[in-house]
């Protein structure tokens, strides 16, 4: 799956668009999806909820293994997929798209330009998986 | 063995251990015994304790029939020799059972969903507030003082360090939770408010309207239950929130206080914040219906520091001999244990209320336990019916100062009437004895 | 793959196990028809009383919906058509590392259901409760001689209730010298009950890394034990089944900066008879009666979990506890100031003790050889899997071996895979995927119980596997081939969990 040039990535393997200066769409790449499994549930915030840059803002689990999902960017949260909860395999097929987490209203935008563009993450899975099989 | 692994002694294969920290001698511990002489040692206890005496005695812990049929099947080895079944394929028998146990113990309790299982009553009641405070976030906690005293024990030992600020409310005159006490301790800093029906009193609570008060300060509702028999006759729990119930009852022998098994059964929405072990259904790669353990990112051994609870080993086995004590009950069996019950423990109270002197302490209904109120200290009146060969009813002026002259008496369906009558005559002995 | 080759998926000339034939059965509530039972009260012998009027609103009007209603064959044969879908180590070995799968004797059962014994109430008289207070009483003397330590407490339900009160304790002790300190130490490699614990005890979770041989690094140890610190939880040998040989050190540092240190006795039997944690410098720990005392798993419990403590920690064990009054009559005593409180209702899972206690009657000063049995076994799997699995720490083994599926891994072929075909060969599966500080662990351990030609077969197996792992690896991914049901959908069970039977709409 090839990764938007629009997004930016997080070393967490968040990704985030905020080419809508108003609201921010945030969820995890297909790398992550990947590396988890088969989701089986997702636990997000409440719109209204606050986020912080690099804290916790949920969980994804599957079966045997529960990963946090941090945030690329503090913000409040407006709306979170309700999708979600009945479908979490959407994150499966789709994470980057129908799969999104959250939408944000962030507090500052210009933190986005601290992250990864696409040609970054890409290299920087590229070493992961160099790591991984060595 | 040793040539094979390339160790020229069995002490070699101990060499990481210091070798000052080794021990040079043998243990002092008794034995090796044969299995008759480890038989002969238990046999000479067991003549030590209260074989040959009739009780009264329930307070959390019941003397019901138990039929050799469950006993039979938990002795399976398949059964009883087998590890939590982590490795579904070849423990399909406990998996299934498991969930046999979780739809009786919805059925029972009018929940939606149930684990299997918590280590007894006491620890499923705390885990059930502590799950409560999870839900709500809140802090507080409303226990009723007719809970049973070592269930409140056990909450306040757990909810020191939690940062949970614990608080008891009093009884009514008529036995049960006083509603204008809790009404105002009720605020909408309490996660959970704990009562048990029946009561520690045997005095049977009314769920429905407690339910309401307590939902309409946005805290959740756990009923505890000891005598899990009554739900035989009782209506089931249906607008608790959590029910947190003990299943020795259900073909488990009193064993001096355990194993037995807890269990907390509630809403399906609160599943993900319920502690303990889940089975589920589902399909093999061939389609067959299967059984897996399920929803387990709740547990320590992946949630870690972050889990519902750290229970691992729990009381499986206990929960399987209720499912097959169950089975053989069924509904008709489990109907008449129960009617045998209140049937009994009413008979009781009338020949006890015959006696000069010794009265019904409440009046809200009971099942097989109820309180009496005697003329004098009840450790005297027990101890002339110990003369007698009977163990007298729970002595309730040691967890409860104020009520010195009361007791429980439990009468079940393994009561006879005879014995009955010979306590009722008794106790009337006892209190025309000079003090 | 989607037809069943048997004949090719099936083990060759392998003797320990074959095909063999069960029955399908439904769930028992499928299997009821209205009016039947299978158990018969005695005639009512007082009056019928009227229930309505008795209970008033709280009356139940009918029997419980839903609720089965089969004779008795058929109970009996629907939970032993169960029975026979289970692997037990009454079938064959059941190396599941850290779980000291060992025979659990039949006299054990036999002495813990007699008359005087399952009969009695926890709180009658402690006049008519001697016998069971003596079988207490020599219990814990019992357990004292083997750890070492000067006090127990044997009301802890399982190994994780033990842990709690072993932190509990510790908590106590160090608040009433003014500070209860913040965080508790635990290696990455604990089971996950130590962390769950140390947080229910208010404790804030610090992990500290193993170093290249599994052991604990004593250096970054001593920078991490600061005066926040209360206490170390430690597996020893650790869940590698390596023996923490600076275990003494690792006492010392933590005594000076007044911390304590907690044992998790998980694998007690590496060290019953040979070496006495409270001689090695340990100050609280638990044992797990079913692991080391041989008292049945049950297919996941009861358990007990006792915990013995250094004398300093002796006022703080939770009520009751046992004494011996002048003249040399038993009794509980609830009035200890210091007390943690309870943790449990009652005194522990009493039935449990009473199974360990003839366990160790029967062996006496002879644990010791048990223990020599399950380290000798533990080694001569290793050695017969050594070359075939990859070993990531090759110190010592105890009681058990973890190896890593790194060699199979290369054909796609992980631990649990392994596991899974395992079963094909008549074993239960050993423990997968844990320790977590190894990638795709197989952790393995045998017991005393098991023979050398147990052991073999064992050995035998793996080494198959392994060979098919390479020549025919779907063979081994899609394993197991011989039981009732085959790998189960486990990721629909999570995402649409079906928890209870419902009657068919």
């Amino acid at each position: 799956m090839a990764y938007p040039a629009k997004y930016r990535y997080t070393k967490e393997h968040e990704w985030i668009d905020a080419s809508d200066n108003n609201l921010a769409t945030i969820g995890i790449t297909d790398y992550a999806q990947h590396a988890l499994g088969d989701v089986v549930f997702v636990e997000l915030p409440k719109s209204g909820a606050e986020i912080k840059t690099g804290k916790s803002f949920g969980s994804i689990e599957s079966v045997k293994a529960v990963s946090d999902i941090y945030a690329p960017a503090s913000g409040e949260v407006v709306e979170a997929n309700a999708e979600l909860q009945n479908k979490p395999e959407t994150i499966n097929t789709d994470p980057q798209g129908a799969a999104w987490l959250i939408k944000v209203k962030l507090s500052n935008p210009a933190e986005i330009s601290g992250l990864m563009d696409a040609k970054a993450y890409e290299a920087f899975i590229a070493e992961k998986e160099k790591e991984a099989s060595a | 063995m040793l040539a094979a692994v390339g160790a020229k002694s069995i002490e070699e294969l101990f060499s990481t251990i210091p070798e000052r920290f080794r021990l040079k001698k043998p243990l002092s511990l008794p034995g090796p015994y044969s299995e008759a002489e480890i038989i002969e040692y238990f046999k000479a206890r067991a003549a030590e304790n209260s074989y040959g005496y009739t009780s009264f005695l329930g307070a959390g812990v019941y003397n019901h029939l138990r039929s050799v049929v469950t006993d039979t099947i938990i002795q399976r080895g398949e059964f009883l020799t087998s590890y939590t079944p982590y490795q579904a394929e070849i423990t399909q028998g406990t998996l299934q059972a498991i969930f046999e146990f979780q739809t009786m113990m919805c059925q029972l309790t009018g929940q939606e969903v149930a684990n299997a299982s918590m280590y007894d009553g006491s620890t499923a009641t705390t885990e059930a507030v502590l799950m409560a405070e999870r839900l709500t976030g809140k802090r507080r906690v409303l226990i009723a003082r007719s809970v049973h005293p070592e269930y409140r024990d056990v909450l306040k030992t757990y909810a020191k360090n939690s940062g949970l600020q614990v608080e008891e409310i009093p009884w009514t005159a008529n036995g049960t939770v006083d509603g204008k006490a809790l009404q105002s301790a009720l605020r909408d800093d309490v996660c959970a408010v704990v009562v048990q029906s029946p009561n520690f009193f045997g005095a049977i609570e009314s769920v429905a309207p407690l339910a309401e008060s307590v939902h309409a300060h946005g805290a959740l509702l756990v009923v505890a239950i000891t005598e899990a028999v009554s739900l035989g006759l009782l209506k089931p729990p249906v607008e608790a929130d959590i029910v947190a119930m003990e299943a020795q009852s259900f073909g488990l022998a009193p064993s001096y206080g355990g194993p037995f098994a807890g269990v907390i059964a509630t809403k399906d929405k609160f599943v993900r914040q319920m502690p303990g072990r889940l089975t589920g259904q589902t399909v093999d790669s061939d389609g067959r219906r299967g059984f897996v353990l399920t929803l387990a990112t709740r547990e320590q051994h992946i949630r870690r520091e972050r889990a519902t609870s750290n229970i691992c080993t729990n009381q499986a086995l206990c929960a399987l001999a209720a499912t097959v004590h169950l089975s053989l009950l069924g509904k008709e069996g489990l109907r008449e244990m129960a009617q045998q019950n209140l049937s009994k423990a009413h008979f009781a109270l009338q020949q006890l209320e015959k006696t000069p002197g010794v009265r019904r302490a409440f009046a809200a209904p009971f099942f097989n336990e109820f309180t009496v109120e005697f003329p004098r200290s009840v450790k005297i009146v027990n101890g002339h019916l110990l003369r007698e060969k009977i163990v007298g009813p729970y002595v309730l002026g040691g967890a409860y100062p104020e009520l010195t002259k009361h007791a429980v008496v439990c009468v079940t369906e393994t009561t006879t009437r005879q014995e009955i009558e010979r306590f009722a005559a008794a106790i009337g002995n006892a209190l025309q004895q000079p003090v | 793959m989607n037809e069943r080759n048997e004949g090719k998926q099936f083990p060759k000339e392998f003797h320990k196990a074959t095909r063999h034939t069960n029955q399908n059965e439904g769930l028992i509530f499928e299997k009821s028809s209205p009016g039947k039972r299978a158990f018969d009260l005695a005639p009512l012998d007082v009056p019928e009383a009227d229930g309505a009027a008795a209970l008033g609103a709280a009356y139940r009007k009918n029997g419980v919906e839903g609720f089965p209603e089969v004779s008795e064959i058929e109970v009996i044969r629907h939970f032993t058509r169960l029975s026979t879908w289970n692997y037990a180590i009454d079938l064959g070995m059941y190396p599941l590392g850290s779980c000291t799968m060992k025979y659990n004797p039949r006299v054990n059962e036999f002495v813990a259901r007699l008359d005087g014994i399952a009969t009695e109430h926890p709180l009658q008289p402690q006049s008519l409760s001697q016998g069971c207070l003596k079988i207490q009483k020599l219990l814990e003397s019992c357990l004292l001689e083997i750890t070492g330590m000067d006090a127990v407490t044997v009301q802890p339900a399982a190994g994780a209730q033990g842990e709690l009160v072993g932190l509990l304790m510790i908590r106590a002790y160090l608040e009433k010298q003014g500070d209860a300190r913040k965080k508790v130490l635990i290696p990455d490699s604990a089971h996950g009950t130590n962390p769950a614990t140390a947080v229910i005890a208010g404790y804030q979770v610090e992990n500290i890394r193993s170093n290249a041989e599994g052991q604990i690094d004593i250096e970054k140890l001593r920078e991490q034990v600061t005066s926040d610190v209360a206490a170390l939880m430690i597996t020893n040998p650790s869940t590698l089944g390596i023996f923490e040989q600076r275990i003494p050190e690792i006492a010392e540092i933590l005594h000076a900066k007044g911390a304590l240190l907690y044992m998790d006795g998980a694998n007690m039997n590496a060290l019953a008879g040979v070496t006495r944690p409270g001689d090695l410098g340990v100050d609280v720990m638990h044992l797990n009666l079913h692991k080391t005392m041989s008292t049945p798993h049950g297919g996941g419990g009861p358990g007990a979990g006792p915990v013995a403590m250094k004398k300093m920690l002796e006022p703080f064990r939770p009520v009751p506890i046992l004494v011996e009054k002048e003249g040399g009559e038993l009794a509980l005593d609830y009035q200890r100031k210091d007390s943690i409180g309870k943790v449990k209702a009652f005194s522990g899972n009493f039935g449990v003790l009473v199974r360990a206690l003839a366990y160790l009657l029967a062996y006496g000063p002879g644990v010791r050889e048990a223990t020599e049995d399950a380290v000798l076994n533990a080694n001569y799997i290793r050695k017969g899997l050594e070359g075939v699995f990859d070993l990531p720490y090759t110190r010592p083994s105890m009681h058990e071996v973890v190896f890593s599926d790194a060699k199979q891994k290369r054909n796609g072929v992980s631990t649990m895979d392994i596991a899974k075909r395992l079963i094909d060969y008549g074993f239960h599966p050993y423990t997968t995927a844990f320790p977590l500080i190894v990638p795709g662990a197989l952790m393995i351990e045998p017991t005393e119980s098991e023979s050398k030609e147990e052991c073999d077969l064992f050995i035998e197996a793996m080494r198959a596997i392994a060979q098919e792992a390479a020549e025919t690896p779907e063979v081994v991914k899609t394993a197991p081939h011989s039981t009732r049901v085959r790998r189960l959908d486990e990721v629909t069970a999570a995402r649409k969990p079906i928890l209870r039977w419902k009657p068919a709409e």
